[in-house]
């Protein structure tokens, strides 16, 4: 909780709570948002609150960046030299 | 995790510890602030013949080392005549999960696996997770991975995320952790309840794993080029991959190659910082790491840290994040090699640093590391603009981390900043100036920080002096 976090590191920290999120299957059928109990990988039991179902992998390649197209082109050219003509 | 169990395990940290590394640290403890790292280099995991041969089982090591060819004469471009030293690349990305760590892990693992445990655990963002994970699934482990993943507002690295799904994929239990330093007693925790091994990145087994990379890089060179390179540089961030990297080069007979760090310039973000940690590009490879595991390398996670890179280091250098994306782009465009950011830091460096050097000089960037979703230059780049972060070009030296990245307007442009060695043997001094030391601390100090004695007690002086301004 944040009253309670270690001394000696920013505001930013200690005004926050210390979150954990573990996956595993419910050990009992449970609701979103409600205390249930999870089996982890490890087979460990661990208790806290549902906070997704399934919770899929969303890291992606990003929205587009056209720096990194203006940085291509610049290496292209200083490396073999403007071959547009 | 309350402040009770905090104070309960900061009072068992050390029975805890010695209990998950199958070693006790009190062995090699000698005299005052002294400790014998040497023997405890020698005796306390396997000899070089072992490590190899595990390696070689766990199908880690013996990655190809490229010349860059095309990336050494666009330094050349920007050189003066004569000069523009040759530029390899050691492709640690060949590695089983993806990078480097892979050498650490397998020790490791082998160790964990030998000692009879039924899992391992390791506290880590990175590379290092897979690679643990990997070889725990190779060699029918159970493996629970400690990450410090998110901010307050459930905002993620995409890098970071991308190492945890390979972590899961390989079977492991990963714990995914908002920003704080509570890490280290979540890990403590986690071992004392299941009994596993702590696969310390900084334990004797890790750092013996990557003296396999130094011998490498010796033995190749001096077999095809009929030398050793004279320069290896590495990326630093906990200091085990220099170390190991020095270590195994001067194992191979390559006394002379000089070995360099750089960093990731990351000054005046604080890693601790919930505000800090979404506003970096880089999540390791970075002075953030860097510089306080080079001052102090025993706060790691077990009494005595076995990477100690001022042992070793000859010249420590930094550069911008702007220009590790740019040479991370040149890679992959030049070279054809699309490889993690992370890993390219040592890469740019290289590309200045070549410069200042022969034509007919060899300079080895000692790793690579996997690319994929949340790990690659855009990812970062797109995720970094939507964390409010200007992307700009111009002169790399006026970034500001956490509030632009600056990309070399051209190749010409892009820098590095030398770390004055000094400064740092000062700041790792800092903590004994009030004691008074004899005469084997001082000697220890001087292993310790590649300098003769009466240098340590010069800086020792130079350090109190500071201190009282």
């Amino acid at each position: 909780m944040p009253g309670e976090r270690v001394k000696n590191i920013p505001e930013s920290t200690t005004k926050v709570p210390l979150k954990s999120w573990i996956k595993g299957r419910l050990t009992e059928e449970s609701e979103l948002y409600e205390e249930a109990t999870i089996l982890t990988a490890t087979k460990r039991k661990v208790v806290g609150t549902v906070k997704e179902v399934n919770p899929a992998y969303k890291h992606t390649f990003g929205e587009f960046v056209p720096e990194i197209l203006k940085m291509r082109e610049k290496i292209l050219e200083e490396m073999w030299g403007d071959t547009d003509e | 995790m309350s402040s009770y169990n905090i104070k309960d395990l900061e009072r068992r940290k050390q029975e805890i510890i010695r209990k998950s590394v199958g070693l006790d640290y009190s062995d090699y403890e000698t005299d005052g602030i002294a400790f014998d790292y040497n023997k405890m280099m020698e005796t306390a995991g396997y000899d070089y013949n072992r490590v190899q041969a595990i390696q070689v089982d766990s199908k880690v090591g013996n990655t190809p080392l490229i010349e860059l060819k095309n990336i050494s004469d666009y330094a050349r471009k920007f050189s003066e005549p004569g000069y523009g030293a040759r530029i390899f690349l050691k492709d640690e990305a060949n590695n089983l999960s993806g990078s480097f760590k892979a050498r650490r892990a397998a020790i490791s693992i082998a160790k964990a696996k030998e000692m009879g445990y039924e899992g391992v655990i390791a506290a880590t963002s990175g590379n290092y997770g897979a690679a643990v994970a990997a070889l725990a699934a190779k060699n029918g482990l159970k493996c629970i991975i400690v990450q410090e993943c998110f901010d307050s507002n459930n905002l993620a690295q995409p890098e970071i995320l991308e190492k945890a799904r390979a972590c899961e994929s390989f079977g492991a239990e990963v714990i995914q952790l908002s920003v704080g330093p509570e890490l280290f007693y979540v890990f403590l925790e986690l071992l004392d309840k299941t009994g596993y091994f702590n696969a310390s990145l900084y334990s004797p087994y890790g750092i013996m794993g990557i003296e396999t990379l130094g011998v490498e890089i010796a033995r190749e060179l001096k077999e095809k080029e009929g030398k050793f390179p004279e320069v290896v540089i590495c990326t630093n961030a906990g200091g085990g991959n220099l170390t190991g990297t020095a270590r195994g080069l001067r194992r191979a007979g390559a006394k002379n190659t000089l070995v360099y760090g750089a960093s990731v310039n990351l000054q005046g973000l604080h890693m601790a910082s919930d505000d800090d940690f979404n506003r970096k590009s880089f999540t390791t490879g970075h002075t953030g790491f860097g510089i306080p595991f080079s001052v102090n390398p025993d706060r790691s996670d077990v009494p005595r840290s076995a990477a100690r890179p001022l042992r070793y280091i000859d010249k420590y250098f930094t550069v911008n994040q702007g220009s590790v994306f740019f040479i991370t782009e040149a890679l992959t465009v030049l070279e054809g090699l699309e490889r993690g950011p992370a890993g390219n830091t040592s890469l740019a460096a290289a590309f200045k640093l070549a410069q200042t050097m022969k034509d007919d000089q060899i300079i080895v960037v000692q790793e690579t590391e996997y690319t994929g979703a949340g790990k690659h230059h855009q990812p970062q780049l797109s995720f970094a603009r939507k964390n409010n972060i200007e992307l700009l070009f111009g002169n790399p030296k006026d970034e500001i981390p956490g509030k632009n990245i600056i990309f070399p307007s051209s190749a010409k442009d892009l820098d590095v900043e030398e770390i004055d060695l000094d400064r740092l043997r000062k700041s790792y001094l800092r903590r004994f100036v009030d004691q008074s030391l004899n005469d084997h601390e001082i000697e220890y100090l001087s292993e310790e920080l590649k300098v003769n004695q009466d240098k340590i007690n010069q800086l020792l002086k130079e350090a109190k002096n500071e201190r009282a301004k």
